[in-house]
């Protein structure tokens, strides 16, 4: 069964070409004394784009279930979702449906400013979480060959002096993803939890590590800069503690911030965001249960994320994926081990939503991948690559060389983005 | 009295290995810096945390049981207590008119918790260089157990710590593996717990069958490490060795509720092929022959070698340190107090520069040791949770990074110079002068710049605040 969109790629495209032209050389921080939108290139699209990194494999057999498939409900005995009854699974396109506590992606999804794929991962086939996640974000074919992540070579690989490349990525946590870090500028926030330290005292410890430790120096210069931001936009609000990122009130005050920093007119163009928990080893629950809460959690991240960038929603994209998925059956112990096809979501106002992405493989035993796991049919970097592609200009051979190097074979899916 | 150049070596050597100088220490300790570290390595030098009310599982399992018990009889009693309220509708609700309540303790998980990590706390700012807490807390981190998983692993984990940690962290590595494997917060952890031999009694009876969290972990993060040359079929195969391996229940069936126990109706039956050699032991003793075989595998020596030099040492271990430290560890059949001396006696280690940032916990305890201070529990928990290290509470079975990337982010920076600035603020009444502990602290390391901004500070706590986040402090 294919639910492949082939639709032709009928958008604007820009070459990078066209976008050079557009910036001067741009040093760091020096945009900050520019006055506010000078820099928003005119007749072009000063885009946004989000990833939210899912840790721990989310199970996308649960999260999209395809109920169309005979297969599916004998699988997941204990845990299936069904298209009827009182907790029933939302409808999507008649085959695959979207877990009940997912209400605001169906909403976006109708709307057309969603897409889910289905069957994808990684080009990583094995099974540890850590080299996933390794690979998810810095962009190699492999675990453990570089330090820097796939975003931050992304913005280094952007014109100097564009908007997007200007304000860096920005890596929410007090421990910033993999996929920002790297040689172009990190911004890092995180929900406040503590009074702040005086201005002064950053002050002479920018002038200390000016004299003795450049390392220092520029890590302080980043975080000083986010934190300019975050204060303008209002972001400093007394409320502090609040849950992990493992809970539903910490990914909305996650999302809150991403938000507030994104859609600030100087502020950075691309960030990273983590969400924690998703590793359901045991006791995964179907409509309701451990694996339903966080979707919920991510849901209504969700929808605070389209609230807070309102204003820049039509050319934002926000990519939801994960290091790998689950068991297609059930485990010993209701719940689901390492597997490797699971699902990514694109939603956005950039988007060309309101469908599935899908080369669906089947469920029957010798349709899964090594006769436990949904077989990968989409690779989740080549879903990386259209988006970016479409939204910052970025040209196939630098995907294929800078970003995610040695996947020159791997083309960027077409048609992505409106 | 020792060279020049020889205590400026000593001096980054105590915290390269070290919890950090304590204040009125620096002199004693900087000529005999590198001997005082090598002393420490001997079986009875760990400590054994004091003050901990429920010492062994089986006794915390108890008083967690009665704990429960008194929950659900006072959730089910009929409302009582209710009749104490106040009966005007909404006065509790806004919580204006309610009578005042003594401030409660919290619930019995939480003060194990805490009670546990302020023994660890005492023990490292009470150690005089440190070296061996120091090694418990990068072991605890290899083998880590996360408290937010579930109640269980919440009381149990200061027990593993100090159960199948501290007493082999100058011991042998088989014998630790066997003892985090085997120990009740790590099945509960990555749950074997729940594991069941699909073909074993039960699994036949019940339909439940295998979880491979624990046996995945225990190759890939435990022993050989993710390049260590295993297959999915180990995995599996290692999952079905270890069924069986489970913490006793409340109902005695199994032993005394609450400790390890090997359970047979939920053990795999038959030999299994691991790693291309047959396991055919009966019951417990499969698990603790392939346990041994990964202790002593050169891959697992390799790991080991590797994540030590990369957390005393550099973020990229330099490859012939790593080389000797595998050596030292494969000769040894895995010896941690061989490994240990290798790595102190290495002389490229005391010539390193200080490049690692300290880690969060590092940090604080630091801190602790140069202001004098004597931490309160919020002081330590709050404080740690702000800067993304909570004690025993990784954010998965990997542990906590070891790397600056990861510590010193703009946002983990900013954190801990507020952090820096709350202590500067409270220790400023018990310091007499910021620039003579500044000396005191960081000796032959201080530099004529920090030594004149901490001079130049407008306040006092400013200025330790200063100390605290100068280069010389943050790196090791």
């Amino acid at each position: 069964m294919a639910h492949h969109d082939d639709r032709d790629d009928d958008c604007e495209r820009m070459t990078p070409s066209r976008r050079a032209v557009l910036g001067a050389a741009g040093a760091l921080f020096a945009w900050s004394f520019m006055p506010k939108f000078a820099y928003a290139s005119a007749g072009s699209r000063d885009a946004r784009f989000l990833l939210v990194i899912l840790r721990g494999a989310l199970d996308g057999l649960s999260a999209v279930p395809p109920i169309g498939d005979p297969a599916y409900a004998g699988l997941r005995e204990g845990i299936a979702l069904a298209k009827d009854g009182a907790e029933a699974a939302l409808p999507l396109d008649g085959f695959f449906y979207l877990h009940p506590a997912m209400p605001n992606l169906a909403r976006l999804y109708a709307a057309g400013d969603a897409l889910i794929v289905h069957a994808a991962a990684t080009g990583y086939r094995e099974r540890s979480h850590f080299d996933g996640q390794d690979v998810l974000e810095s962009g190699q074919n492999g675990p453990g060959r570089t330090e820097s992540g796939w975003l931050n070579r992304m913005i280094a690989s952007l014109p100097a002096g564009e908007a997007v490349s200007r304000a860096g990525v920005l890596g929410v946590g007090v421990v910033p993803p993999l996929v920002v870090r790297g040689a172009a500028p990190v911004l890092g926030w995180a929900p406040p939890r503590m009074a702040r330290a005086g201005d002064d005292l950053l002050a002479r410890l920018g002038d200390l590590y000016g004299q003795r430790d450049p390392a220092l120096a520029r890590v302080l210069a980043e975080a000083l800069e986010t934190e300019r931001i975050a204060s303008r936009r209002g972001m400093q609000g007394d409320k502090k503690g609040g849950g992990g990122p493992d809970t539903a009130d910490g990914m909305r005050r996650i999302a809150e911030g991403a938000a507030g920093l994104v859609g600030a007119d100087d502020g950075p163009r691309i960030a990273a965001l983590a969400f924690e928990g998703w590793d359901t080893h045991a006791n995964e629950g179907g409509a309701k249960g451990r694996l339903a809460n966080l979707l919920g959690g991510l849901d209504g991240a969700l929808a605070v994320l389209e609230r807070g960038l309102a204003p820049v929603w039509k050319d934002s994209v926000v990519m939801v994926a994960t290091e790998f998925g689950r068991t297609a059956q059930v485990n010993g112990t209701v719940g689901t081990d390492h597997g490797t096809g699971t699902v990514a979501f694109l939603v956005g106002g950039a988007v060309r939503g309101g469908r599935m992405l899908a080369d669906w493989p089947g469920l029957r035993p010798e349709q899964l991948y090594e006769k436990r796991d949904l077989k990968p049919t989409t690779d989740i970097r080549a879903v990386a690559k259209g988006v970016v592609a479409d939204l910052f200009g970025l040209s196939g051979p630098v995907l294929a060389e800078k970003v995610f190097p040695g996947t020159a074979d791997l083309r960027p899916i077409q048609g992505l983005v409106i | 009295m020792a060279s020049r150049s020889q205590r400026h070596a000593n001096a980054v050597g105590l915290q390269r290995f070290g919890l950090g100088v304590k204040i009125g220490q620096a002199e004693a300790l900087l000529d005999g810096a590198r001997d005082l570290i090598l002393n420490e390595i001997r079986a009875d030098s760990i400590a054994r945390p004091a003050g901990i009310a429920y010492v062994g599982t089986a006794d915390i399992s108890t008083a967690f049981y009665a704990f429960a018990d008194a929950e659900k009889k006072a959730r089910e009693a009929p409302r009582v207590a209710q009749a104490n309220v106040p009966a005007t509708p909404g006065a509790g609700a806004d919580g204006g008119a309610a009578t005042p309540r003594p401030p409660a303790e919290p619930p019995l998980p939480t003060r194990i918790y805490r009670d546990e990590v302020m023994a660890r706390t005492r023990l490292a700012l009470e150690a005089p260089a440190g070296f061996g807490e120091r090694l418990v807390q990068f072991w605890s981190n290899h083998f880590c157990v996360a408290v937010n998983k579930n109640t269980t692993t919440r009381i149990m984990a200061g027990a593993f710590e100090r159960e199948a940690i501290r007493p082999h962290v100058f011991g042998r590595f088989a014998d630790m593996l066997l003892a985090a494997e085997s120990h009740p917060a790590m099945l509960e952890y990555l749950d074997n717990q729940l594991s069941t031999g699909p073909n074993s009694p039960a699994g036949n009876r019940r339909g439940r069958g295998l979880n491979e969290n624990l046996g995945r972990e225990i190759l890939e993060l435990h022993t050989l490490g993710v390049g260590g040359g295993y297959t999915q079929a180990d995995v599996t195969s290692l999952a079905r060795i270890i069924t069986g391996w489970m913490v006793a229940p409340r109902n005695g069936a199994l032993g005394t509720p609450g400790v390890f126990a090997f359970n047979p109706r939920i053990h795999e039956p038959g030999a299994q092929q691991l790693l291309g050699k047959l396991y055919d032991q009966p019951d417990k003793a499969q698990g603790v022959a392939a346990l041994a075989d990964l202790a002593r595998h050169p891959a697992t020596a390799r790991f080991v070698a590797t994540k030590l030099v990369r957390h005393f040492v550099a973020d990229e271990p330099p490859a012939a340190l790593v080389d000797d430290i595998a050596a030292a560890f494969r000769r040894s059949e895995g010896d941690l107090a061989v490994v240990s001396r290798a790595l102190v006696e290495s002389d490229a280690v005391w010539s390193a520069e200080p490049a690692k940032i300290r880690s969060p916990q590092e940090f604080l305890i630091a801190a602790f040791r140069a202001l004098g201070r004597e931490p309160d529990a919020g002081q330590v928990l709050g404080t740690l949770g702000v800067m993304g290290q909570p004690v025993w509470q990784p954010p998965g079975p990997n542990g906590y990074p070891d790397t600056n990337a990861a510590w010193a982010s703009p946002q983990g920076l900013k954190t801990r110079i507020d952090v820096a600035a709350r202590l500067g603020q409270q220790a400023a009444g018990g310091i007499a002068d910021p620039r003579q502990l500044s000396e005191e602290i960081l000796g032959p390391l201080l530099t004529p710049e920090t030594r004149q901004a901490v001079a130049r500070a407008e306040s006092k706590p400013q200025a330790l605040a200063l100390l605290l986040m100068s280069p010389e402090f943050q790196r090791r």
